[in-house]
């Protein structure tokens, strides 16, 4: 790989801070990059990454704080701003127009057109340049992009991004969607942008990703600068300490728990037992939604198997309708009596200490905290014996959080089956008999909780491997 | 330096591969409906007999497709953009009566005609504001526009017909004669030629054209990239419904009197042509052509049930079929499509 053009700071974030009403999402977060350089931005779930991405590429405003883009202060008051200053951003979820052609995609806003009229012998060149420049001149300019496989349109969003000059590229988990043989291929042209003097930052938690196709690293955690380097002088275990940092508060109860006998399937030789929580540690996107999906899909028929999605506002909840309703939707009788539904739904209310006006408030009013706990008493009411909860506590104030656990060893003490799916893994650790591993796809045996640690876990679901193995790791 | 050589070279035939693919996929979409108009004359042939096909009928039929043509032209462009105007109806009536109205006070032909098409570019501009001021579904604003230029055109109209003097206008969808025999066509029918040149042509060959396609297409990312959504939108309702006023002449042209109770409904059969032809309601897709044809098919079945002598509610049943059967057959065609990429 050529050696990096230039050492020149291409921009800088000196103490950004951004709160979203009570919560703090950064606090006092500094970040550099040279021109020629990729930084890996790395951190847990909710660390702020997203959000110190968002500002550099103008779809937040800090509240505090600076940024400098090739020595000139820089602050877009929007995502386009930016992009004509040089800073783009490509998304996990690809924005590329499914309809237009590749070419029309890579051109949209600038397209060559005097009196309005499109140049498309310009447009064509145009794209065959930057395409050429990616060395993926294979990529038809006249395809439609709705036609191409992610990667290809990853591929595309980049050389719109180069199209407009831009400097500064942000890459927001970028393999998270695609396969093996194209994540060579991204790291490949990543290799050229940097050859060519651009800056990459590069949001991963895959270490492996990071110390593969990054010269530097930042940890953020909670908010807050935690660190960061050489990738080569690091090794992965210390980037996982950074990513971890303190160990969790007393939070997590715990009664003596008896399992029993198996209730549920849920691999080849992997099953869950009545009695016992059992915790699937795996980081976004390894396949874990996918796991519990099939499972409900498959058990809800014949067993009383109950499921709280990770997607609260898009599916776990019916957002428009009132507390009472979402309670009681899943076993409402032919003829509904609104005075019964109301009943049954105060009782509710105060046994999970739900914080809200009365039973007829629409739940979108409700904090989230407050939501999830209406969810949870949703597969109470239905009295289900197990529970399949997909990352229940995620953006949910601590007290809420500390009642969902206690529920969830209730309910274990009684004989119910719970598995539960985090990528927080202290809680993981905290609440569960069992653990097991989603790297990928793949899930590991599950081993009972004393014989693992967070830092291990944390290692495991980020490269599929425990530490002995690092260093014969060939890939 | 070889290994390179063959390496483009293989490049190159797997692109020239995919694009003659692509080329064949476009081809298809759009001989899809040409294919359906096809089958429908053939049909109608068959039950009408050969006198179907005479020059006359065909003329005929171009003649009762320029109402609902001319109005799809510009639905198209609204729908591409992933929007929906249900005014049309009410803007065609009105536009018969402002016509109308204008020609009794003694306007002259041609101003009373830009007057009734500047009238339905004014209710355009009113929803495209609305749109994109308030921020509110095309749906909702173009239902509440249905009613309110509705009623101002009986308003206008107090309620009954409006009587107006005979001019050109009236002759603008009959056979030429005399005089006027060298134009082979109606007068109507070169203008809706014209325009759908020029419409398609804007759709395909200007900046504002592709800016449409990727405002229904992905807005999010129209916006990221610096298109102008909000003026975008403007003009798109705007011309939309110029084209409706439009129509409203070619109407008036039939009707010779204005008639604020004419076109209830029309902007069903306007919608129903771009969506035969290929357009859809999601944005992004349709074209003039398309809903060309989509338009002609509807008149088809229109003619050839009364020749027939197929009772009004045959043809209401046909067509609705043909609507639900071309969009279920295009979806299958996309899914398969796909299926096989994939």
């Amino acid at each position: 790989m050529a050696e990096a053009v230039n050492y020149a700071v291409r921009f800088e974030m000196t103490g950004i801070s951004k709160s979203f009403g009570a919560t703090t999402a950064l606090k006092d977060v500094n970040l550099k990059v040279v021109a020629g350089e990729v930084c890996a931005l790395v951190g847990q779930n909710g660390a702020g990454k997203s959000t110190l991405m968002n500002i550099l590429s103008g779809a937040a405003q800090p509240d505090t704080g600076t940024m400098m883009l090739d020595g000139v202060s820089y602050h877009p008051r929007n995502p386009l701003e930016a992009r004509r200053s040089g800073v783009a951003m490509i998304h996990q979820e690809l924005s590329l127009a499914p309809d237009l052609s590749v070419e029309e995609n890579i051109v949209l806003g600038m397209e060559p057109a005097p009196y309005g009229i499109v140049r498309r012998a310009e447009i064509r060149a145009k794209a065959e340049d930057v395409l050429r420049q990616l060395h993926h001149s294979e990529i038809s300019p006249t395809t439609p992009a709705g036609q191409l496989s992610v990667a290809e349109q990853q591929l595309v969003e980049i050389a719109r991004a180069l199209a407009i000059g831009c400097r500064v590229l942000v890459l927001d988990e970028p393999t998270s969607s695609i396969a093996r043989a194209d994540v060579e291929r991204l790291f490949e042209i990543i290799g050229r942008l940097k050859a060519q003097g651009h800056a990459v930052v590069y949001i991963s938690h895959f270490i492996d990703e990071v110390k593969e196709v990054a010269d530097r690293f930042a940890v953020l955690r909670d908010g807050r600068n935690a660190g960061g380097g050489e990738v080569r002088s690091a090794t992965r275990k210390e980037i996982v300490e950074m990513m971890v940092g303190r160990s969790m508060e007393e939070l997590y109860p715990r009664t003596s728990r008896s399992p029993a006998e198996a209730i549920l399937d849920i691999a080849p030789g992997i099953a869950l037992r009545r009695g016992e929580v059992l915790g699937i540690a795996g980081l976004v996107g390894a396949g874990r939604t996918r796991l519990l999906r099939r499972l409900f899909a498959l058990e809800s028929s014949w067993k009383s198997v109950g499921m709280v999605s990770e997607d609260r506002k898009g599916e776990g909840l019916a957002m428009g309708m009132t507390v009472t309703d979402n309670l009681t939707l899943p076993r409402l009788t032919g003829w509904v009596s609104p005075s019964k539904q109301s009943a049954l739904a105060r009782r509710w209310i105060q046994d999970l200490e739900i914080r809200c006006h009365d039973d007829r408030q629409e739940i979108s009013e409700l904090s989230g905290g407050n939501q999830q706990k209406v969810a949870l008493a949703r597969l109470l009411y239905c009295d289900v014996d197990v529970l399949l909860l997909d990352e229940p506590t995620r953006g949910i104030d601590v007290g809420s959080k500390a009642q969902i656990y206690e529920w969830i060893d209730q309910l274990v003490t009684n004989g119910k089956a719970v598995l539960i799916v985090s990528s927080y893994f202290p809680e993981l650790i905290g609440i569960c008999d069992r653990v097991a591993v989603m790297h990928r796809g793949q899930l590991s045996a599950p081993r009972p909780v004393s014989e693992v640690d967070e830092h291990q876990l944390m290692l495991e679901a980020c490269s599929g491997l425990d530490d002995s193995h690092e260093h014969h790791d060939s890939r | 330096m070889t290994r390179m050589n063959t390496m483009t070279r293989v490049e190159k035939t797997t692109r020239e591969f995919k694009a003659s693919e692509e080329k064949a996929n476009k081809w298809l979409s759009r001989s899809g409906p040409v294919l359906g108009l096809f089958l429908v004359c053939l049909i109608f042939g068959f039950l009408v007999g050969p006198q179907f096909f005479r020059t006359g009928n065909l003329e005929l039929i171009a003649r009762q497709t320029a109402i609902v043509a001319v109005a799809s032209l510009g639905m198209t462009v609204v729908i591409a953009s992933a929007g929906i105007d249900l005014s049309v109806g009410s803007v065609v009536s009105l536009s018969t009566v402002v016509i109308a109205l204008l020609l009794r006070s003694g306007v002259p032909p041609l101003a009373a005609v830009l007057a009734a098409v500047a009238v339905g570019v004014l209710c355009g501009a009113i929803v495209g504001l609305l749109v994109t001021r308030l921020c509110l579904l095309p749906f909702i604003v173009t239902l509440g526009m249905m009613l309110v230029v509705r009623g101002a055109a009986k308003g206008l109209a107090d309620e009954q017909r409006v009587e107006a003097p005979i001019t050109w206008i009236n002759n603008l969808l009959r056979s030429p004669a005399g005089t006027e025999s060298w134009l082979l066509l109606p007068a109507g029918v070169w203008i809706i030629i014209v325009l759908s040149l020029t419409t398609g042509a804007m759709l395909e060959y200007t900046r504002f054209g592709r800016h449409i396609f990727a405002i229904g297409s992905n807005e999010r990312t129209a916006r990221l990239c610096g298109v102008r959504i909000d003026a975008c939108k403007l003009a798109v309702y705007s011309i939309g419904a110029g084209f409706a006023g439009l129509a409203g002449v070619m109407q008036f042209s039939k009707l010779s009197v204005g008639d604020p109770t004419v076109a209830a409904g029309l902007e069903l059969d306007v919608i129903a042509a771009v969506i035969i032809g290929g357009g859809s309601l999601l944005g992004g897709r349709g074209s003039v052509f398309g809903t060309l044809v989509g338009a002609t098919i509807m008149a088809v079945i229109q003619l050839g049930s009364s020749q027939r002598g197929l009772a009004n509610w045959v043809q209401q049943i046909v067509t609705g079929a043909i609507i639900i059967l071309a969009v279920a057959l295009d979806h299958w065609r996309q899914h398969a499509h796909n299926h096989l990429r994939h």
